[in-house]
């Protein structure tokens, strides 16, 4: 076996490698984007914390580790996460399983990326701003596979389960899923997506989404990112809203050891909403970082977000998310909270919430707030007879129940109740 | 309520929004040679007659800063600087020194007396023209003042009186000669000399600025007061002060600045360091007017300015307090390390940007000691094409147990050219810490606006109650000549922003 090149050159080195055997070697518009991206990256590299948008985040972990590309065994039937409804893409190493999916009899298109790339011309790529973006550069440089999702006007497409699955090989392997999602006009869907993997595999899963919410459309997003201890997550989330278009994300943040979801957000059009909530469940030495970026790029829209962190052991929770509200986005209604929960000494919170507005008629608020169980409200349980870990467990779920009663959507509701309350069972195991 | 009353009868003495600081004052003045380098520094320690010590202290710091880059992260935009193209000491000619305030230029005096602060003993700090007037004044406490003109401090007052207490108040040139020993003892530990760019800068070349030493127990008689006016062409003002608070002792300071309306920009890099003992309480103030250009953005000061103070006894507290109208371009953050046990930050602060003004201010509070404690209040008004930004930094080490912090920053916003932003970093590593950060951003609502035109007031009034009312929080916290002139200033800086 050859030793493996690490850090930025290793991608790069497996690109070259690889260029002529990734999906759409033979369609210029692909070649074109990949060549695009592997000149960012090459540029750039991974980014480090001088660069403002990294400063809480050191990605040297995951640059110094050697990654190979994924080498999948097709003849495994790997355990799959709890169904939440009946339509289902399952992802293996980032590949498209097509004997484990449920995809037949769908009112609305949902295909591997893999084999309709031919027809992604104008698509593949129209959100995703890899220059800006260094994980987006090693995504569309190396993408294999990922899910296209095409919702017809006016058709409720109901809930869509997307898993991903990493496994655990010899050496680390990286995967980068692209998946594509448009809502036509008056089109609605729910993604429940579980990401996860067994606790002692490596791997570093680094998808890339382009979500079109057209006119009039309703996406509910929920992510369970529940890796396997040892895994990266670094993600990011490229979403554009027409006019009265709804998107809905919600991201529980859970598993894996460095984790990052980025979310960028463009109200395109006149009175669209936005949710962006999330939950941060963190402890060991596990490090989260949620960033948002909100565009108000036309007037009378609405935004809000609502992220929660619980941190204990020596875990790090990061928050950053910035409102841009341009000079045409009158009437702009953004609102935005992020509050964290210490449970230990050894933990560490990073927050750095942001308003960047050139709009005069705009009502634009965020609040950011710290600190460890309250006093008061634990004597109280406890002067009712409610013994502490009870209470202290009580106490962590309504904190962390404020963020998940944002989510519009009942069958992603209680998909992230159940995985909350899960994490917290666990944790109480540990303690 | 009175101090609006007031306000609005100010106001409405004003006569038309020009910059009425902006005349220039034609007296003989002794230049370096224009540009920057090693000789330079020479030159300065030289005029100033420093101890060898003091030039290898800013020989130093100038081959820091030749190695320094300009910080770009401010969200301010400005074309380069030629730090060649400028002169780094001007200072009035001066046959010999004055020994009583007799003997000072009475050009200088009229300058002064223009700018509303006479220089005179039996005096008070008359910050509002027609202050004078009012009967209450003979009851007022005085204020001693500390006058720099461009590159030299030309005049203290009261500092005889000051000195029967203990208190040194003077010229920072003139405390090295008096009192080497404490300035080398303090000078620089709160702002070391790489501390950043404009830092660096300001420790090569700084020429004068406040000294202030309130000796143990001591609480200072009166408020005192530093007014800094840079007059001459193509000079940059760097000043620096240095405030020590001893064990027990207590001292409100107050700085105030003025420029002349010039087409050329000019830079003032100040440094201010604080230093507060144990049980010791320092506050801080100034209103700062520097000429902020016209309306199409020509002219103006940049105030490239480092403050910082530590509280590094138990139980100190440092309270700054600032109205930013003025300069072109504002970069300016006074912040707290809170070293001892439950000691004490707070940042008051309201900054205006109106025309092509751009503003990047706020603070950085930094809880090392147990229980201490940081309030933030921030009001940032944009009008024009002004751009405004909040940029400030909560840090909790792990040792600050059970530190509290609350932040709160508001933006108004007048007219949709502008732009207001907040950027708060909260970085938390002690579990019994709490930390709370809120934000607002909107314009003046028609409701209130509406209510006051009903009565009669003008849009313009209207406007200016509604700002006093949304900095109420920070103004209440000004001494009383100054929260007057802050609310005066208000008004005029957002003159021409309405209709």
């Amino acid at each position: 076996m050859t030793a493996l090149v690490t850090g930025a050159a290793g991608f790069l080195h497996r690109f070259e490698g690889l260029q002529q055997r990734l999906p759409g070697a033979r369609l210029p518009f692909v070649q074109a984007l990949r060549e695009q991206a592997a000149e960012a990256f090459r540029r750039q590299g991974f980014p480090t914390r001088r660069i403002e948008a990294w400063k809480y985040t050191d990605l040297r972990p995951v640059a110094e580790a050697g990654f190979d590309e994924a080498l999948t065994a097709m003849d495994d039937s790997p355990a799959l996460p709890p169904a939440h409804g009946a339509a289902r893409a399952v992802f293996v190493d980032g590949r498209f399983r097509a004997d484990l999916s449920m995809l037949d009899g769908l009112s609305y298109g949902a295909e591997s990326l893999a084999a309709a790339l031919e027809r992604q011309e104008g698509r593949l790529g129209a959100l995703a701003r890899p220059v800006e973006q260094p994980m987006a550069a090693l995504n569309t440089m190396l993408f294999e596979d990922g899910l296209v999702v095409t919702v017809p006007a006016g058709v409720a497409g109901g809930v869509l389960d997307l898993v991903s699955l990493g496994t655990a090989s010899e050496r680390p392997e990286a995967f980068h899923p692209r998946h594509l999602i448009r809502l036509e006009a008056g089109a609605s869907l729910t993604i429940i997506e579980t990401a996860t993997g067994p606790a002692e595999a490596r791997y570093l899963h680094n998808p890339v989404y382009e979500i079109e919410v057209a006119f009039g459309a309703v996406l509910t997003h929920a992510r369970l990112q529940q890796e396997g201890a040892r895994a990266f997550q670094l993600s990011t989330a490229y979403a554009r809203v027409e006019k009265g278009g709804t998107y809905d994300n919600f991201t529980l943040n859970a598993g894996g050891r460095l984790v990052r979801n980025e979310i960028h957000t463009v109200l395109a059009g006149p009175a669209a909403t936005c949710h962006m909530n999330g939950a941060q469940l963190l402890r060991d030495g596990q490090h989260a970082d949620t960033t948002t970026f909100l565009d108000h790029a036309a007037p009378d829209c609405a935004s809000r977000q609502t992220y929660k962190t619980v941190l204990s052991g020596r875990s790090r929770g990061v928050f950053q998310g910035k409102i841009h509200v341009h000079q045409v986005a009158q009437r702009t209604d953004g609102y935005q909270m992020n509050q964290a929960l210490l449970l230990s000494p050894e933990a560490e919170i990073d927050s750095k919430p942001q308003l960047e507005i050139y709009a005069d008629d705009v009502k634009c608020s965020h609040g950011a707030t710290v600190g460890a169980i309250d006093a008061e409200q634990l004597f109280y349980l406890r002067a009712r007879g409610i013994p502490e870990a009870r209470a202290r467990a009580m106490l962590v779920e309504a904190f962390l129940r404020e963020a998940i009663e944002g989510v519009q959507d009942e069958a992603a509701r209680e998909a992230l109740d159940a995985a909350v309350t899960g994490w917290w069972d666990r944790q109480g195991e540990a303690a | 309520m009175p101090a609006v009353t007031e306000t609005i009868d100010t106001v409405q003495s004003v006569t038309e929004g020009t910059y009425k600081w902006g005349f220039e004052t034609d007296i003989e003045m002794e230049f370096a040679p224009k540009g920057l380098n090693e000789d330079i520094v020479r030159f300065i320690s030289k005029k100033k007659n420093e101890p060898q010590w003091l030039l290898d202290w800013r020989l130093k710091a100038f081959a820091i800063w030749k190695k320094m880059e300009e910080p770009v992260w401010a969200a301010v935009k400005y074309p380069p600087i030629d730090y060649q193209d400028a002169y780094y000491y001007a200072a009035p000619v001066q046959k010999v020194k004055p020994k009583s305030l007799d003997e000072v230029d009475p050009e200088l005096l009229r300058t002064y007396a223009k700018l509303g602060i006479p220089l005179k003993e039996q005096a008070i700090l008359a910050g509002v023209e027609g202050a004078g007037e009012t009967p209450s004044d003979a009851g007022r406490m005085p204020v001693a003042v500390d006058a720099v003109f461009d590159s030299v401090s030309v005049a203290t007052t009261f500092k005889a009186r000051l000195e029967k207490e203990g208190i040194i108040f003077c010229a920072i040139s003139e405390a090295v000669q008096t009192h080497p020993e404490l300035v080398r003892q303090y000078l620089g530990t709160v702002v070391p000399q790489g501390d950043n760019f404009y830092a660096a800068l300001n420790s090569a070349v700084f020429t004068d600025g406040s000294f202030v030493y309130i000796p143990k127990g001591v609480r200072c008689p009166m408020e005192l007061s530093t007014y800094f006016r840079i007059n001459a062409k193509s000079t940059g003002q760097f000043e620096r002060t240095l405030i020590i608070a001893e064990e027990g002792s207590t001292v409100s300071y107050l700085e105030g600045c003025t420029a002349p309306m010039r087409d050329e920009n000019q830079l003032h890099a100040a440094v201010v360091e604080l230093v507060a003992l144990d049980d010791a309480t320092i506050k801080y103030s100034t209103v700062q007017n520097w000429y902020p250009g016209d309306a199409e953005g020509r002219g103006g000061i940049y105030n490239f300015v480092t403050k910082r103070a530590h509280c590094r006894g138990r139980r100190s507290k440092v309270s700054w307090t600032q109205v930013e109208t003025g300069s072109a371009i504002t970069w300016k953050y006074p912040s707290c390390v809170l070293l001892g046990d439950d000691s004490v930050g707070e940042f008051y602060s309201v900054a205006i940007t109106n025309n092509r003004q751009q503003a990047d201010t706020g603070t950085k509070m930094i809880h090392v000691g147990k229980r201490t404690t940081s309030t933030i209040v921030s009001k940032g008004i944009s009008a024009g094409r002004g751009q405004n930004t909040y940029r400030g930094l909560v840090r909790v080490a792990p040792t600050a147990s059970s530190a509290r912090n609350f932040t709160q920053c508001d933006s108004l916003l007048i007219g949709d050219q502008c732009g207001a932003h907040t950027v708060p970093y909260i970085e938390n590593r002690c579990m019994t810490a709490k930390v709370e950060h809120e934000a607002t951003t909107s314009r003046i609502a028609e409701d209130q606006l509406f209510y006051c035109r009903q009565r009669g007031l003008s849009e313009e009034d209207a406007v200016g109650l509604i700002v006093n009312g949304f900095c109420r929080e920070v103004l209440k916290e000004l001494p009383m000549e100054f929260a007057v002139e802050a609310q005066k200033l208000l008004q005029i800086s957002l003159e021409g922003s309405v209709g």
